[in-house]
């Protein structure tokens, strides 16, 4: 091989150097990779130009645009406040059964309860209020301290058993087992009873009984015919809608040693708006008995 | 050196360690000492036991280059698996397994594995090997070359044990504390001179593009690390430091650190192993000696320049936001330099992709880091970043770069040079590089397209209001809504797993059999005739 011939590879010179066998050609540069390149700078500088961009000694270069990201989010939040105030201050003057009667209003205010309902209330009670085992669903009519608007309302606002509240809703059913207020007898016998009213399996034989005993020591809060007073968020006994588990086993643990759930109150957390916008969110999903 | 310096300074080093554990404050700190001492008393054995006179100084150093060889394949794997369980974690997160394996401190142990021990060995390795073929010199500093792999081993087990044992500075990809951080510093430059020193001495005229790459790497990364890992211990005999930055300043080094250590470590030293091992494979020439000097300059002057794009819609300084951005659109072209430059140089050898898998390996990895390096830019657009930023977009695109760009280039270095360093004719089977190849891309294919999916989605639930100006989504129902993909990406990172285990089958074999075998040829200093 010629020393011409050494330094060419298809065609193109190469630099005339060789590491390890690796020879370099001296192809150009490509000329789209160039012009690409180019208009990278050219835009870099436009963009340099337009917003702020060089530091200089005691502040930088504000750019053609005056451009600030903290100056855009005040204007995007306060064009979203603004858009948002006529609404806001009706809700926060107005009874939410008012609110509700308004159907624009109710609207808007529907939709921000969906939103807050999401981030506050989903944890118990299901992203899409369906509730769990000891947690009520709120789609259904069963509301144990009542499904009008006003009642759902103070329910959210000073929340259940809430001790940090003084308003709060407060009840609480006597643990007839397990303080030896009624027999192993009566309470089987009433166990049965309940379970009779709403159509679950029971043992006839020792109906009479149960219902005696239920007069007795339970209708004061569930009623005469079981069906719950919401005053004192008891629950309605006689229907198919259970807050614990469906079997006669959970009405004895109930009867015996009773669980009683919990609900923050959100009044103070929440403030006044997004209260009555989560009410009458709530009372769109099951309010009303 | 003298042996008698080598052992008094090992001794030294056994004592500051006893030192340091009799006093030290909390467990870990202990326990690292002892790991030193271990380290240091191996140093002493091995210095007392080996035979000086067998050392023939005419050949190339190959030792640390294959240990640095099965240490890269031990890590990927170790890494891989480790990233599958740090996946499960967020798929399931029963997996979390509190203390030790919680996400938190299995998330830095997979980021740290992948990117400093297996990312690490191979760099190391290959630049090792790199750099004294392409000077024609054996490396500098005799037994330094060796104490650089074993301690930045040592590091990478006292950064990885301290992660699990919950000590950790919380700045990401920079997790280990302060005493680690001298370490590595100390390991790091020993690193720079034994590669400088090789470079000053070589018997080439030019140096190859590949040692500028090489050299970028190691030079920058030791200004990143020593800046950004700047801490005040609370007490010398304890692990716990603080930051010397706070605020958005703390912020900024960070992001400069971390963006850079992306740019120098994953791109600048990969484009160097590239450099060698693409045009080796192919028996090509470069295509463009212009444009890989032209490339390499504005690489490593516009990379520096791009972290802030990490902090947009920060409390970071719209001007620093504006900088960062820009710098990274000007990034397009000089990233995409190498890509051609690594491409074109098959050109005349694009039938070696049909024939030769590691080939297709490495053409893989050139598309990958053609894609990443240009939905990088792309990410840093500042409308872009707001829909993109804090979602699993930028998890698919670390990955994309990660699995696809250093991975694949690494798997291809690591089976050219295991024939190389062991002296074995061929691979135990080039079938298995091919079921690698395909498990991996296939493995990568999935991981990115879910993660963009799932991203996009992510930031499209993020910022959706409904007609009254109410947020529709809550942040719970968005992961709700990820967890199938969550899942997928699982499943993708088993898929790259199992390739990194085929490969460490078929390395080992190689190995094995090349023992079997072994040929007394040394390798001869001199330019082939």
């Amino acid at each position: 091989m010629s020393k011409k011939e050494d330094h060419v590879v298809n065609k193109v010179e190469t630099t005339g150097y060789e590491w390890d066998g690796i020879k370099e050609l001296n192809n150009p540069l490509p000329r789209w990779w160039l012009y690409v390149f180019y208009t990278t700078i050219l835009f870099a500088i436009c963009y340099a130009v337009y917003y702020p961009a060089i530091p200089l000694i005691e502040r930088n270069t504000e750019g053609l645009s005056n451009y600030s990201s903290r100056k855009e989010l005040e204007n995007e939040m306060a064009a979203v406040k603004s858009s948002h105030a006529t609404m806001l201050e009706l809700i926060k003057t107005m009874d939410v059964s008012d609110i509700q009667s308004d159907p624009k209003l109710a609207r808007f205010a529907a939709a921000g309860g969906a939103s807050n309902f999401k981030v506050y209330c989903s944890q118990c009670h299901g992203s899409g209020a369906q509730g769990g085992v000891g947690y009520p669903n709120l789609n259904d009519d069963d509301w144990l301290w009542g499904g009008s608007i006003n009642q759902i309302e103070t329910t959210i606002r000073h929340g259940i058993r809430y001790e940090a509240d003084e308003d709060t809703r407060y009840s609480e059913m006597p643990a007839f087992g397990r303080d030896q207020i009624l027999s192993e007898e009566q309470i089987i016998a009433v166990a049965n009873y309940v379970c009779s009213l709403s159509g679950l399996e029971h043992e006839e034989s020792v109906i009479a009984l149960g219902a005696m005993v239920f007069t007795e020591n339970c209708s004061s809060c569930h009623g005469d015919d079981g069906k719950g007073i919401n005053e004192v968020g008891a629950p309605n006994l006689a229907d198919k809608l259970w807050l614990y588990d469906k079997s006669k086993k959970a009405i004895l643990s109930q009867i015996i040693n009773p669980q009683h759930g919990i609900m923050p109150a959100w009044g103070n957390r929440l403030g006044d708006i997004i209260v009555k916008e989560l009410a009458v969110y709530v009372h769109g999903l099951g309010g009303g008995e | 050196m003298h042996k008698a310096i080598k052992l008094s300074i090992a001794a030294c080093a056994g004592f500051l360690a006893l030192f340091m554990a009799a006093n030290a404050k909390d467990v870990v700190y202990e326990f690292h000492s002892y790991l030193f001492l271990i380290f240091a008393v191996a140093i002493a054995f091995w210095l007392i036991g080996r035979d000086e006179d067998n050392i023939n100084l005419n050949s190339y150093m190959d030792g640390p280059i294959r240990s640095g060889v099965v240490a890269t394949v031990f890590w990927g794997v170790l890494g891989f698996a480790v990233g599958v369980f740090a996946s499960s974690q967020l798929a399931w997160p029963d997996f979390n397994i509190a203390p030790w394996f919680n996400f938190g401190r299995v998330r830095p142990l997979h980021t740290s594995i992948v990117i400093f021990a297996f990312g690490g060995s191979a760099l190391l390795c290959t630049s090792f090997y790199v750099v004294q073929r392409t000077c024609r010199v054996r490396l500098f500093g005799g037994d330094l070359a060796l104490f650089v792999f074993w301690g930045y081993q040592l590091f990478i087990v006292l950064a990885g044990t301290g992660y699990l044992l919950g000590n950790s500075t919380s700045k990401e990809y920079a997790e280990p504390e302060w005493y680690i951080d001298i370490w590595l510093t100390v390991v790091w430059l020993a690193y720079l001179v034994v590669f400088l020193g090789t470079v000053i001495k070589r018997k080439e005229p030019h140096i190859y593009v590949a040692n500028w790459f090489y050299l970028a790497f190691i030079f920058t990364i030791a200004v990143l690390h020593v800046i950004n890992a700047l801490a005040i211990p609370v007490s010398l005999t304890g692990s716990k430091s603080y930051s010397l930055f706070s605020g958005v300043q703390d912020a900024m080094i960070q992001w400069w650190y971390g963006h850079n250590a992306v740019g120098f470590f994953l791109t600048a030293g990969f484009l160097g192993m590239m450099y060698y091992f693409i045009p080796k494979q192919a028996m090509r020439p470069v295509y463009s000696y212009r444009l890989s000097i032209v490339h390499f300059w504005s690489l490593i002057f516009l990379y520096i320049w791009a972290g802030p794009h990490h902090l947009h819609y920060t409390a970071l300084p719209d001007w620093a936001q504006t900088l960062g951005m820009v710098f990274s659109i000007m990034l397009w072209m000089p990233s995409w330099g190498g890509m051609i430059n690594g491409l074109m140089t098959l050109s005349g050898a694009w039938d070696k992709i049909r024939t030769d898998p590691i080939i297709r390996m490495m053409v893989t990895a050139l598309a990958f880091y053609g894609m990443s390096t240009f939905e990088g830019p792309m990410l840093a657009v500042k409308s872009v970043n707001a829909l993109s930023h804090y979602t699993e977009w930028t998890i698919g695109h670390v990955h994309s770069g990660a699995l696809g760009w250093v991975g694949m280039i690494s798997f291809g270095a690591v089976y050219f040079l295991t024939t190389k360093v062991f002296r074995s004719d061929n691979l135990y089977s080039l079938k298995m590089v091919n079921w690698h190849f395909w498990l991996a891309t296939l493995g990568i294919a999935i991981y990115a397209s879910v993660m963009w999916v799932s991203g996009i989605m992510q930031g499209l639930m993020w910022r959706e209001y409904d007609p009254e100006g109410f947020l529709v989504y809550s942040f719970a129902e968005t992961v709700d809504a990820i967890h199938p993909f969550y899942v997928a990406r699982t499943i993708a990172g088993i898929l790259y797993l199992l390739g990194g285990l085929v490969m460490a089958y078929n390395i080992g074999m190689t190995i094995l059999a090349s023992k079997s075998n072994a040929k007394a040829s040394l390798t001869v200093l001199e330019r082939p005739a």
